[in-house]
């Protein structure tokens, strides 16, 4: 019995799983992914693609069109501006700084992950709506914030917010701090020292998280159907504006989902790219550290 | 110059130590100060917002909305579709993980490419994709609807929508821990006679489960919450295919923003339990990794 066993222990078909199981478990990870993610990607290739550009160019002479996705880059670049920057000072704050509450911060900004962006955007027109006690005063004031690009920029920022922070909290945490040590004890004020040792060696958390921050504001819709108002040429993003060409007449748009495929296409190429350039630099950081 | 050089390091030493510490201190305190006032503008205070007018009536707003049928299928229909996608994201993400973790193959690379790439599709691609597909001139319309199963506008379709949206979550905490796990102590069951199956359940399983747990949280997270997708492929059927995240949308485009306030305090009340769940299991997967 004993012998037998160390025989097996010691072949190969012991070591791994035989050789049928590893095939059912790949076959099935590839029917999986195949089904339900590559197959999709090519379908609205197809219908969007088929006929070259004509689907795009029609999609695009829609009213409002050219300005709904020029309105999407545009605010997710300002998200990823935004929560790149606020994103590393709350990383840095929750790493570095004691004190009281910290915990609960920590928990608050994965908030965002839990709560469903449809429920954000119903949070932020409560608050800063106009008929809110917040809203009508800011309104007062020549401030709108509602049915305006600062209510979209305002959640976008909601739901992207624990990307850049949990992206950069590992890399702070596991930072050496005896390169910050040796640089005060020469001399260098603590400004000098963020920015020479601190930021050079978080700049590829920051950049993938604000990377991922762009990505997942480009198709963002949940959190922005409610606080944009949707009105062409003004507050009318990409996202939505694809929903308006499957539903033709209710909103003017002519389109069909020949033509929402095509502007999918558009958006889904640059976000796919942005994704992958963002893996590229996490596993790059990786292999850097091991 | 170099009695300069040898003055230089001790001098900033010398100094007065207090100045630099207390403006430090001061420094810090600013940081915080702007860090929780972005927390408070962003997060807490629209939070405090959606209280107000969810809870401003009174419990009877609550029982009245609560006693809607629409409401209650609504709610129900949220559930099924945030369970269904739980179990197969989970049992067949485990399967995925346990492929990028443990074998080897050519176009490896290929398969963790797909399992990202929900992460970078709008959720309204996604509702269109499943259109495409099967809907009217759809690849697989003719084949479905000659079994008389309905697909778009249906069950289906908005199971399926979520499923692609929350495929990444299992699989994405899964796979690290998978590979710092390594396979000595699955090996050694094996030596011992433990079958495939033993082994799994009892080495491999309960070693990775708080991160499968947080993946599984971040999943029904995102299944309840979905509304892109869902707005696309359900044809909005009011007690129906009406989800609680369409009955919002419906009940602010009508007027009932009473009742639309307080549907979304529920998901929101129930997002933050589960995100308290969220926090603790990422600890408990985090202490661990810390110990091995």
């Amino acid at each position: 019995m004993v012998a037998d066993a160390l025989t097996r222990a010691s072949g190969r078909a012991r070591r791994d799983p035989g050789a049928p199981t590893r095939w059912a478990l790949r076959a099935t990870a590839m029917l999986y992914l195949g089904l339900f993610v590559l197959l999709p990607v090519v379908v609205i290739l197809q219908r969007g693609y088929s006929d070259g550009l004509t689907n795009l160019k029609d999609a695009l002479d829609n009213f409002g069109a050219w300005n709904a996705i020029k309105l999407t880059v545009v605010m997710a670049f300002l998200a990823a501006i935004i929560n790149g920057v606020f994103g590393t000072l709350l990383a840095y704050v929750l790493v570095r700084i004691r004190f009281p509450g910290r915990e609960i911060v920590s928990a608050i900004v994965d908030l965002p992950f839990a709560i469903p962006t449809l429920v954000a955007g119903v949070m932020l027109v409560a608050l800063y709506g106009p008929s809110s006690v917040v809203g009508g005063w800011l309104e007062d004031h020549g401030v709108k914030i509602i049915f305006a690009a600062p209510g979209i920029l305002l959640a976008l920022l909601f739901v992207t917010l624990p990307l850049v922070v949990r992206s950069v909290q590992p890399v702070l945490a596991e930072l050496d701090r005896e390169e910050e040590e040796a640089a005060q004890t020469l001399g260098a004020g603590s400004w000098t020292t963020f920015r020479k040792i601190v930021l050079p060696a978080l700049r590829p958390a920051i950049v993938a998280g604000g990377l991922l921050v762009f990505a997942r504001s480009l198709g963002e819709f949940g959190a922005i159907v409610f606080v944009s108002g949707n009105i062409p040429n003004k507050t009318l993003t990409a996202p939505v504006f694809i929903t308006q060409l499957l539903s033709p007449g209710s909103f003017g748009a002519t389109g069909g989902p020949d033509q929402a495929a095509a502007v999918a296409g558009l958006l889904f190429g640059l976000a796919f790219i942005v994704v992958l350039l963002t893996e590229k630099l996490i596993s790059g950081r990786l292999e850097r550290t091991s | 110059m170099s009695q300069q050089a040898h003055a230089e390091p001790i001098a900033p030493r010398g100094r007065p130590a207090s100045k630099p510490e207390s403006r430090g201190r001061a420094v810090r305190a600013v940081l915080v100060g702007i860090a929780l006032f972005y927390v408070l503008v962003l997060i807490v205070a629209p939070l405090a917002g959606i209280m107000y007018y969810g809870l401003r009536n009174g419990v009877g707003a609550i029982t009245d909305t609560f006693s809607q049928p629409d409401v209650r299928h609504a709610l129900y229909l949220t559930v099924v579709i945030m369970l269904i996608t739980v179990v197969v994201t989970t049992v067949l993400g485990l399967v995925v993980a346990f492929v990028l973790a443990r074998d080897r193959f050519p176009g490896k690379s290929l398969l963790s490419a797909f399992v990202n790439l929900p992460l970078a599709v709008s959720p309204v691609v996604v509702g269109l994709m499943a259109i495409l597909l099967f809907g009217r001139g759809g690849w697989f319309e003719p084949f479905f609807s000659a079994q008389g199963i309905q697909i778009v506008f249906a069950l289906p379709s908005m199971v399926i929508v979520t499923i692609f949206i929350s495929i990444p979550f299992v699989i994405r905490e899964v796979v690290p821990l998978l590979e710092e796990l390594g396979m000595d102590e699955e090996q050694a069951a094996w030596t011992l006679g433990a079958s495939r199956l033993q082994t799994f359940l009892r080495i491999t399983l309960p070693n990775i489960r708080w991160g499968l747990f947080y993946g599984m949280a971040l999943s029904a997270a995102r299944a309840i919450g979905e509304v892109g997708a869902v707005l696309v492929v359900s044809g909005q059927v009011q007690g129906s295919t009406e989800t609680a995240t369409l009955y919002i949308l419906r009940a602010f485009d009508q007027y009932q923003a009473e009742r639309g306030y307080i549907v979304a305090l529920t998901l929101a009340a129930f997002s933050i339990v589960l995100l308290i769940g969220i926090e603790a299991f990422r600890r408990r997967s985090l202490k661990r990794a810390g110990q091995e």
